[in-house]
Parts: structure tokens; C-alpha cells; sequence
């Protein structure tokens, strides 16, 4: 296994579960499960039991293993100079299992539809773009940027609304920009956090070509896992493009005053992506248009930023569901805490986190009291109709 | 490693008796500093070896270039005299000992040595540095040892400054440019005073980012700031290349304002006088030097030398002046992000 | 594993919370220190005081041994379940109950973490804090009471189990037993005075007389600022008068000691870490001013000196907890590390550090001596850590035999075990007192008539 040379070296010490500052455990698997085995330490201590045929594998193990949201906050409180590799160690327990071909159904089922379909729902390639038939948006040809929307956002019911007011935005700030329409594939982020890094691979590549044949110099993602994906893991298979997410383009543009932006009174809190936060660093940009909006009080939830808790998506979660719903699901702890900083809007710039929130908040029973807004649906309310 | 080259006629001759004279801390006027400066030449006990605190000044004062300041650390040692706690200098001394951790860059016959100061690690870089970069050294394998010269202890530096000099050679480096004052001192000042040859050319990085700036003149936004500047006590080794300082603000913009404690009256960052065990000096060392900072009505205080830089700049933080190096400050310039 | 037993576990913690996988019986039956493993047959996560009541007395009736678990942190196998059993993790119990800021004292529950209770406090009570240990911040504030840890306040005002100020007990027949000032008034100011002290029969015994499930400890003046010089010295036969001199001062918050061989800017010297605290500048600076001024004796025969602590390094130094501890554990790229770490007097000092290097040297293992004042210099604790590649199956039993080496030692020098091993518990035995040993096996013996709270610890049969 790669990283096995690692393996022993977790002292399974426990700060990886907790935030940085210890306001509470901030582990989504940990949260939701409360034995340890779930938190990064247990994950550590039971591949390398696994790799020196103590247990086996198992669907226990399975559960553990691939509930892991690969939100990083473990290698943001590690004290250990390994810490940077633990979500890559985790993938790379996942990558044995993957290549053992004993996962979880779920995972089986996810990854297969990726492979026939080139997205995990099944769906035909041309119904992509369904989300932008009525929007002037053109189809990329030589454009400044690729606008890639991937498949939360050009599936999903609430990804597309979220997809439409991204590119909304961009169109009325005149960004020349285009979509690929049906020739658009699944980006692999998720594939390579389940493990399968044979598909991730083979999806890296054709994006690669795909992007190559068509001139793609820039791209912008709507959602921070494409983002990741093509930022950090298509350069060593020759994918070099100056890669944004969406909010870093959106944010000097509503700073700029582009867009005619009215008043929203309103208290706002920002929840952090994964993948656009502690993966790649990218704090600044949402709080920044959130900030530009008249009257928008924007307040920071008790874990935010480098602490900011997972909304229990990541690492296939979303697809999968292994980390499942409940009382702890992180989702919910995290709907309850903004409830607590007594906001109306919690806003978030990924259709993962979008969804996961909003079905925590309609869980709970409180989706009329708080909304789960994207930040470009934010900065569409300021404008108005 | 040679002998001291001192000559002791110089002193017999000498008619200023600066040295001495001009040293605020021992304190001898006229021809008794000479007096006691010809005692320790001749190897007797002299007081100055007990009350000097090493603040190299008296290599500046000395106009004949005699080295006074290295005699007075060479008799320290052989008659025994300790001016630090032993548990420190077992400190300082293994701090520098070679353990094979060292670093380099993409070498070249010019490279950077950043001594052994990690903040250069990340200082050094952008356009400032872009024609040099990434060649350049770091580690115990290139610290050039000057600073035992304040532990008394010359034959740290006799025994590992020559090592240092042949692995810069057996890299094939021909010019080293030299971020420290120290590193510059030792190439350009201490290994002739002890007959030791130099394998390469030494550039004080001072001499070197005036060029630079030269050349990037067009990139250079004025920072119209004013600033004070607090000099090292390595730079008592160099002294004509403290002065390029002057020019280097001048090409980016910045206004240095007069302060007491300036040019060849700078006064001591302190910290080396509270290794040495004597608190209440230390104390009013730094007090004085950050009042009279505060004073001079400056936004910045601009180092060069990275120890003075973290002995005083969180204190002068919570006086309302900016702390930052004269690298930072020039990058800045520059338009680069510190 | 009966799943009869499951079954009722189930039936009082709901099926969740219960595991019987082998994924957990794997993880619970280990520590990160040298012990062996040994499994549990269930691992169970209660919610309150309710479900660990009946999880007791449901042990008590099929007779099956119970080990209640915080963090797993004691590095000694304390928590290792020798004899199988039911594993209680306490951390689903972490609520924080109620501060009075006046008197001074919070109430948790008993698997509160310290790292939870640290920031619940600098955000509402900025003014209190309560006495943190080095452990990670996962170690649980119950069990670090109930092995006598110490923390950031111990030099002040003595171990942590000291700093008790009253406790909710589940007794081994299932019974809740209140400890203190708790027992007879709403207030929980004091663990015993001017009751008859019961604390006694629960603190320093590992969970074998009793499950806390809540606890009140006392909280202390957090001042707005802190700092900390470090003396350093090459004579190790001073470090008792040093410690002398600046624990008469009254000025000082924290003392702790570190000697190791590596990096070599620490090598031949112990370095005394001396912590203070202030509400101004001027506070601080005095006090600052009053240890130099203590140790300038020291100072002016060359013996000692204030080293130079870089702003970049006070960071490190100041961290509560302080991670570089933990860091110890990765000296040999290999995750372990272990100490033993007896109550003794400060004077023991030189003969600890040179029975520290000749194991070092005999056994081939790096170390770390660290040391932390107790109660203005009364004792202290001094560990022999070794740390150790638990790849490397070779060191690992040479860590062991150097530990076992300094359990004799320990015993010759006059120290008392602080969390100790079961081997350093039977040890302790061997040499107590018999009068005491008698009274000890009376109070188990008669709280747990049917040994099953957390067997082979204190095994005084």
C-alpha cells in the first residue's frame, strides 16, 4: 500500500478530532459514530492491523474506511509531520480495498456508474446542460474560460439552481466564458477519494485531452471538488490550467461594483467547503462577496475557516451515503450551530454542501427559519429581479 | 588558522586612543584606554576583559585597522576569562556544530549564503533575488561562526571557519553573497586578521540588492515612508557597506530620520548583554534604544541583522512602530507581498 | 461475547453506541505505550449516569469486568481491558454543567475532554481556567484526576486530584455515591472539608472502585498575558537549589524541566522552563525582573544563565497542551513512546538523569527527561521517556526492558509510581506498608466484592 511506511507512525494522540482551537470534536465520521475507530487515529491503527492481517476485511471495516468525508481537518491538527499525507493515506487504504474489489455496494455501484455513464446518476450526457437551457450562455469555443459545472451541478435538482445562478452572474459580468455541454465528464475528485484511482486516471485523462483539443487555457469550476481535482491532481498527468473556483472570480467583480447590488438586510454566516478551504487554502474569496453586499451582516460560525466543520459530503459521502443521517450526522451539528449564531442565511459556494445542509435543516424541521443560500444566490438576492 | 595579526607599534603610536575612548561601555578615557589596551597586547589581566559586553564597536573606532576588539576575545579565551555561563556557551557552541542538515539550492558559481538564519528561507525570493535564486546555501556547513567572538571564543572560529570556507569551495563557488553582516565580516574582515585565505569573492548583499534595485528601477514604487534603521554590531566589520544602506533607501523612497543612536553611535540590541547574564543592562540597553526609535517619529524600523530584528521587534510592535527587514522593506517596494 | 450480554448493553445504550465488531475490540484493546493488548468483548458508549448505573449492574450480575475509558492516553495500560469485559468510553458524556465564576469551581461530566473545557472557558469565563495537562487535549478531565495528573497550575497548587472539588460516583454495586461538599448542599466548593474526605476511596484508584460521572473542579485567575524564561544549566546537582530559590518567590505560575540529547542546541544541559503570568506589561515585567534577580547567584559563578527564547520559539513553549510533547512520540519515525513518570523529591534529580542516560546508551534508545514541579517544590514529577519505533519490533522490547529497569530504580530512589503499570502497581504493593496494604484490600474488597471494575489494577488480593 502506498504510505505503508507511514502507517505506524500515528500515536493516535487525538488531536486530529478536534478543531484546532478544541471548541469540540470537529471529525465528521467521529461525530456521527463516537467510537474511535471512526476518528483518524482509529483509521491509522486499523490499516495497519489490516495490512499485518490482524482483522480483516469487513464491512465494519468498509463503514470505517469510507466514511472518512476526506475533510482534511485531521491533517490541519496533526501534530506529526506526516500529517499532510493522512487524507492521502486514507485514500490510499481505500485504493487496496478498491483494488481487492471488496467496498461497500454503494461505493461498487457509484464507481460503476461513473464508468458507464460518466456521472454517478445515471443520466444521459446530453441532459447536462438541461440546467442552462433558458440562459444566454454560449458553447465553449475558444472562450477566456472554461466554466466546468460537473455533475452535482448539471444533475442535480439543487446543484443546477445553483449552477444557473453561478453562470447568471458571470454572463451579466461578461466574462467570456463557455460550457461544454455533452461533451462534459465527471471531473473524478470523488473517484479518487473512494480509492479508484485506475477511473480517476481514466477520467483525468480524457478531461485532459477533451481540454487540450478545445484550447482550454483557464477554467472555472462551480464546485470546489472539480476544482481540487483539476488543481491539484491533473498536473502530474499533464493537465496544466490556471484553474479558479468560481468565487475567486466573483469576488474582485462584486468588489468592482459590476453588478447593480441592492440592499439585502440580512445575517448572514459562511460555511466553508472542504475543498475549497483546508485543501487549497481559499478563505477569503466568499467572505469577500459577502462582505460587498449592502447590508449582508456576515458573522463566523463557532468552527470556521481552518476549523470549519465538514458538512458530512466529501469523500463520496454525498453519493454514497455511508456516513448516513442522524442525530450526529455533521450536517446537522452544523445546522444547529448556525441556528445557535442565530442567522437566517448560511451561505456556502459548493452544491455538495448546499444539498447536505439543506436536508439537515429540513431534518431538523427548521428550513423556514434558515436558509442554505449558494454565495452566488446570495449576491442574486442583492441584485434583485 | 593563524595567528592574530596585531601589531602592538600601532597602538604604542596611537594618538587618538578611539578604540577605548569612543566605547560606551567600558568607559576608559584617553591614554588610559590605551594603557590598557597595550596591557592586554602583552598578555596581562586588564579590566576591559571583564567589562567589555562584545559590541564590535571598537574594530570601527580602531581608524588603523588593528582589531582590538579580536585581541580582547583572543585573551579572554586564553586566560580563561568566561564572559557567558558555561551552560549557555555549550549551548551556542553545539548550536552551530556541522550535522549534515544543511541545505542548498540550484548552485551556481554566485550563490546566496543564508548563513544559518532560517528566516531567510523565506525572505529571500521574488524579483529582488530572481538572477541569483535558487542558488544559494544554508546550514551549520555555512554559518560562518563570527558570533562566538561574543562567548570569547575564537577557537570555535578558528577550527570551523576554515571548514566552512573549503565546503563553499568544494561546491565549486566562486562568489558568495552574503545576507549577514557577520558572514561578510568573517570573509572580509576576521580571516585576514588571522592570515586565513578566502577562496572566493565575498558580495555584501547590500552591494548586491543596489544593483539589483538599479536594474528593477522601473518596477520601484516609491514607499514614502519614513524609517529608522537599527545597526548591528556585525556591521562594525564592514563599516563602508553600513553606509550603502543610505543609498538603498533613497532609490526605493524611504525617508531615514535621525535618531541618536545612529551610524558609528548604534547602540547594541541588547540580547547578547542578557546572554551574558547582565539583566538590568540589557534592560536599559533596549529601553533607550526603543525610546529613541519611538522618538525619531519613524513607522518602521528597518534591520538588518535578524537577531536585532527578533530581540526588539515585538517590543517596538507594542509601540506602535513597525518592525521589518531591510529585505522585506525593498520587496515591498517592489510591490511584493510580505 | 455472550449475545445475551449484547443484547441487554443494546437494550440500555441503544444498538449504536454498542459495538462487539472486531474493528473495536481491536482499537480498545490497545494503548499507544509499551503494554501488551488485550481485547474487550464490548465496547459500549453511554450517555448518562442512568445507562453506566445499569451497565454496572449488569456486569455485577453476569460477573464480567468493566474498564471505564477516557482518552486511552495514560501510555501505562491502564485502560487496557486485561480481562476482557465491557470497555465504558465515558466521551459521549461531556457535557459541561455549570460554572460559578465566583466560587470558582465548573461541574462537568465525567468524559469531558480538558481540550473542550479549555475553550468553553477562554470564551465565556476568560477569566478562569483550570490547571491543563501536557496530555493531548482529548485526555478526559475525570481520568486525569483519578491517576493524580498534574497540569499548568500543579506547581501552584498541587496535583489535579487535588484541585477535586466534589464528585457523582457509580460504585461498583451500581449506587450513586455524591463526594464533597455536593453530598449535603447544591454547591460543589469541596471534595471533603469539613466532611470526613471520601475522595480518597476513588482518586488514584483507575476506575477499580468506581465510575465518576460527574466532577466539579476548582478553577483559577487567568491573567490576560503570560510568559517564560528558560534557565538552563550543565550541573545537574544545582537543579534543587534553583528550584528552591525560584519557587520561593511566589511569582512563578508553572515549573517545568526538559533535558535531551537532541537537537543539539539542548545537549549537556537542563533547562528549567519557568512560566509567569500577568494582567499588565508591568506585571509581567516585575515578576520577570524578581526570577533573574533569584538567580543571579547562579548566574554570576557561570553555572547557569537565562537562555535567549526567540519570539519563534515561545509558541512552542506556551502551547496548552503543549503538542511538542506529543511530537516525542515520532523522534524514531515510529509513533511511540513511553514514560515512566514517579513522585519524587526535586533533589532526586541528578541520579534520575544519570540513570536516564545509562539506560539510553545500554539500551540504544533515544530519550527525553522531563520534569514538572509540584505544590512550591514539595516533589515532583520526573519522566524517564524513551521513545520507539513500533515497527521495529526489536525496540519495542528494549523500550520495555529499560522501563523495567527504572521501576527498580524508582522503588531504590525513594520515588512513588505515578500511574504505573500493573508491574509497577505489584511493585508498589510488595513494598507498601503493611498496615496500609491491609486497609486498601479492606476498602476494595468491600466496594467491589466480585472484582470487576477494571481487574488487574491494584489486584490487592
Amino acid at each position: 500500500m502506498r504510505y505503508e511506511e507511514v502507517i505506524h507512525r500515528c500515536f493516535r494522540c487525538g488531536y486530529c478530532k478536534f478543531t484546532r482551537n478544541y471548541y469540540d470534536f470537529n471529525c465528521p465520521s467521529y461525530l456521527k459514530y463516537k467510537f474511535d475507530t471512526f476518528s483518524p487515529g482509529g483509521r491509522m491503527w486499523l490499516i495497519r492491523a489490516w495490512l499485518k492481517g490482524e482483522i480483516k476485511n469487513s464491512p465494519r471495516l468498509q463503514e470505517i474506511f469510507f466514511s472518512c468525508a476526506t475533510c482534511a481537518n485531521c491533517v490541519e491538527c496533526c501534530p506529526f509531520q506526516f500529517s499532510e499525507d493522512l487524507v492521502e493515506i486514507f485514500i490510499a487504504a481505500k485504493e487496496e480495498m478498491v483494488n481487492s474489489g471488496i467496498v461497500p455496494p454503494q461505493v461498487r455501484d457509484y464507481l460503476k456508474n461513473i464508468y458507464t455513464y460518466g456521472n454517478p446518476y445515471k443520466a444521459p450526457a446530453d441532459e447536462r446542460d438541461r440546467w442552462a437551457e433558458d440562459l444566454p450562455i454560449e458553447t465553449y469555443e475558444g472562450h477566456e474560460y472554461l466554466f466546468y459545472v460537473g455533475c452535482v451541478g448539471s444533475y442535480d435538482e439543487r446543484g443546477r439552481k445553483i449552477a444557473k445562478a453561478v453562470a447568471n452572474l458571470l454572463i451579466k459580468a461578461g466574462l467570456s466564458m463557455g460550457i461544454m455541454r455533452n461533451q462534459e465528464i465527471c471531473d473524478g475528485n470523488e473517484v479518487r477519494a473512494l480509492g479508484d484511482l485506475e477511473l480517476f486516471r481514466h477520467l483525468a485523462q480524457r478531461n485532459i485531452r477533451l481540454f487540450k483539443e478545445r484550447g482550454v487555457k483557464k477554467i472555472v469550476t462551480l464546485d470546489p471538488h472539480a476544482f481540487n481535482a483539476f488543481k491539484n491532481h491533473y498536473k502530474e498527468l499533464g493537465g496544466n490550467f490556471q484553474v479558479h473556483h468560481y468565487s475567486q472570480i466573483l469576488a474582485p467583480l462584486v468588489n468592482s461594483g459590476v453588478f447593480p447590488l441592492g440592499r439585502l438586510e440580512a445575517r448572514v454566516a459562511f460555511h466553508d467547503s472542504c475543498y475549497l478551504g483546508r485543501h487549497n487554502g481559499e478563505y477569503q474569496s466568499p467572505r469577500a462577496i459577502l462582505r460587498a453586499i449592502p447590508g449582508v451582516e456576515l458573522v463566523e460560525l463557532e468552527r470556521n475557516s481552518e476549523n470549519a466543520l465538514c458538512c458530512g459530503g466529501g469523500g463520496g459521502n454525498f453519493f454514497t451515503d455511508i456516513l448516513g443521517g442522524g442525530e450526529n450526522h455533521p450536517s446537522r451539528i452544523r445546522i444547529k450551530e448556525a441556528l445557535e449564531s442565530g442567522v437566517s442565511i448560511l451561505a456556502v459556494t459548493c452544491p455538495q454542501c448546499a444539498k447536505m445542509l439543506e436536508d439537515a435543516a429540513k431534518a431538523i424541521g427548521v428550513d423556514e427559519e434558515l436558509e442554505i443560500l449558494d454565495v452566488a444566490e446570495v449576491v442574486e438576492r442583492a441584485i434583485g429581479p | 588558522m593563524g595567528e592574530l595579526r596585531f601589531n602592538e607599534n600601532l597602538c604604542l603610536n596611537c594618538t587618538t586612543f578611539d578604540c577605548l575612548k569612543k566605547c560606551k561601555f567600558v568607559k576608559l578615557n584617553g591614554a588610559k584606554g590605551n594603557l590598557e589596551m597595550l596591557k592586554i597586547a602583552r598578555g596581562e589581566d586588564s579590566t576591559v576583559l571583564r567589562t567589555c559586553i562584545t559590541c564590535y564597536a571598537c574594530e570601527e573606532y580602531c581608524e588603523k585597522g588593528n582589531h582590538p576588539f579580536y585581541l580582547i576575545s583572543e585573551k579572554r579565551e586564553e586566560k580563561g576569562i568566561d564572559i557567558v555561563p558555561r551552560p549557555i556557551l555549550k549551548q551556542w557552541i553545539n548550536l552551530g556544530e556541522p550535522v549534515g542538515r544543511y541545505k542548498v539550492g540550484e548552485l551556481r558559481e554566485k550563490t546566496l549564503s543564508f548563513g544559518f538564519v532560517p528566516e531567510f528561507l523565506q525572505w529571500v525570493k521574488g524579483k529582488l533575488f530572481e538572477d541569483v535564486m535558487p542558488s544559494y546555501v544554508f546550514g551549520q556547513e555555512f554559518f560562518c561562526n563570527v558570533a562566538y567572538l561574543h562567548f570569547g571564543r575564537t577557537s570555535v572560529i578558528k577550527q570551523r571557519l576554515p571548514i566552512v570556507m573549503d565546503n563553499f569551495s568544494k561546491l565549486g563557488i566562486k562568489e558568495v553573497i552574503c545576507l549577514h553582516d557577520e558572514c561578510y565580516g568573517a570573509f572580509t574582515s576576521l580571516a585576514p586578521a588571522f592570515g586565513i585565505e578566502v577562496p572566493f569573492k565575498p558580495i555584501h548583499y547590500y552591494e548586491y540588492i543596489l544593483k539589483r534595485l538599479e536594474q528593477l528601477k522601473d518596477k520601484i514604487r516609491p514607499l514614502n515612508i519614513k524609517v529608522a534603521y537599527q545597526r548591528p554590531c556585525s556591521s562594525r566589520l564592514s563599516p563602508p557597506m553600513h553606509y550603502l544602506a543610505r543609498e538603498i533607501f533613497t532609490s526605493i523612497g524611504v525617508e531615514l530620520v535621525d535618531r541618536v543612536y545612529q551610524d558609528e553611535n548604534a547602540l547594541c540590541c541588547g540580547e547578547v548583554v542578557r546572554l551574558q547574564g547582565l539583566y538590568d543592562l540589557a534592560e536599559e540597553l533596549q529601553r533607550e534604544n526603543i525610546e529613541d526609535i519611538v522618538k525619531s517619529g519613524a513607522e518602521y524600523c528597518v534591520f538588518n541583522c535578524p537577531y536585532c530584528y527578533a530581540a526588539l521587534g515585538h517590543k517596538l510592535i507594542k509601540k506602535g512602530v513597525k518592525p521589518i527587514h531591510i529585505i522585506e522593506l525593498c520587496r515591498m517596494a517592489l510591490g511584493e507581498e510580505v | 461475547m455472550k449475545e445475551s450480554i449484547k443484547s441487554a448493553l443494546i437494550e440500555i445504550a441503544g444498538e449504536e453506541y454498542v459495538s462487539t465488531f472486531e474493528e473495536e475490540l481491536y482499537f480498545y484493546g490497545r494503548d499507544p505505550g509499551l503494554s501488551f493488548p488485550s481485547n474487550p468483548h464490548y465496547v459500549v458508549l453511554p450517555e448518562n449516569t442512568e445507562e453506566i448505573q445499569q451497565i454496572v449492574r449488569l456486569a455485577n450480575k453476569e460477573g464480567i469486568p468493566i474498564v471505564p475509558l477516557g482518552a486511552g492516553l495514560s501510555l501505562t495500560g491502564l485502560a487496557i481491558p486485561r480481562r476482557g469485559g465491557i470497555v465504558i468510553d465515558m466521551k459521549r458524556m461531556d457535557r459541561i454543567l455549570e460554572v460559578n465564576e465566583k466560587a470558582r469551581f465548573v461541574i462537568v461530566e465525567g468524559g469531558t475532554s480538558q481540550g473542550k473545557l479549555q475553550a468553553y472557558l477562554e470564551k465565556h469565563y476568560p477569566r478562569l481556567r483550570h490547571s491543563i495537562p501536557d496530555a493531548p487535549p482529548t485526555a478526559t478531565i475525570a481520568a486525569n484526576v483519578v491517576i493524580h495528573g498534574q497540569g499548568r497550575l500543579s506547581q501552584q497548587y498541587g496535583f489535579n486530584s487535588d484541585l477535586v472539588a466534589g464528585m457523582e460516583v457509580v460504585l461498583p454495586s451500581g449506587e450513586i455515591c455524591k463526594v464533597g461538599s455536593c453530598a449535603v448542599s447544591p454547591y460543589w466548593f469541596s471534595k471533603g472539608p469539613p466532611l470526613p474526605d471520601i475522595s480518597g476511596l476513588f482518586l488514584g484508584w483507575f476506575g477499580t472502585t468506581g465510575i465518576i460521572t460527574k466532577l466539579a473542579i476548582k478553577l483559577y485567575p487567568r491573567k490576560k498575558m503570560r510568559d517564560l524564561e528558560i534557565f538552563v544549566t550543565d550541573n545537574e546537582n544545582l537543579i534543587s537549589d534553583i528550584i528552591y530559590e525560584v519557587t520561593h518567590t511566589e511569582m512563578v505560575e508553572d515549573i517545568t524541566i526538559f533535558a535531551q540529547p537532541w537537537p543539539l542546541f539542548f545537549k549537556d544541559n537542563s533547562h528549567i522552563c519557568i512560566y509567569f503570568t500577568g494582567d499588565t506589561e508591568e506585571e509581567l515585567e516585575f515578576k520577570r525582573r524578581v526570577i533573574w534577580k533569584a538567580l543571579e547567584k547562579f548566574i554570576e559563578s557561570k553555572e547557569g544563565g537565562f537562555m535567549w527564547v526567540q519570539p519563534s520559539m515561545k509558541p512552542t513553549f506556551l502551547d496548552m497542551p503543549q503538542r511538542s510533547v506529543a511530537r516525542f512520540a515520532d523522534v524514531k519515525r515510529g509513533g511511540g513512546f513511553e514514560y515512566s513518570g514517579p513522585i519524587l523529591l526535586v533533589e532526586k534529580y541528578p541520579e534520575c538523569m544519570r540513570k536516564l542516560r545509562e539506560l539510553s546508551t545500554k539500551y540504544n534508545l533515544a530519550y527525553s527527561a522531563m520534569a514538572r514541579i509540584i505544590d512550591t517544590a514539595h516533589c515532583m514529577m520526573f519522566a524517564f521517556a524513551f521513545a520507539f519505533n513500533r515497527a521495529d519490533e526489536d525496540m519495542v522490547e528494549r523500550a520495555r526492558r529499560a522501563m523495567a529497569e527504572v521501576s527498580k530504580f524508582i522503588i531504590e530512589v525513594g520515588g512513588v509510581f505515578w500511574k504505573p503499570t500493573v508491574e509497577e502497581q505489584k511493585l508498589t504493593i510488595e513494598h507498601i506498608d503493611s498496615g496500609t496494604l491491609k486497609l486498601l484490600k479492606m476498602i476494595k474488597n468491600h466496594l467491589d466484592p466480585n472484582n470487576i471494575m477494571n481487574p488487574s489494577n491494584w489486584e490487592l488480593r
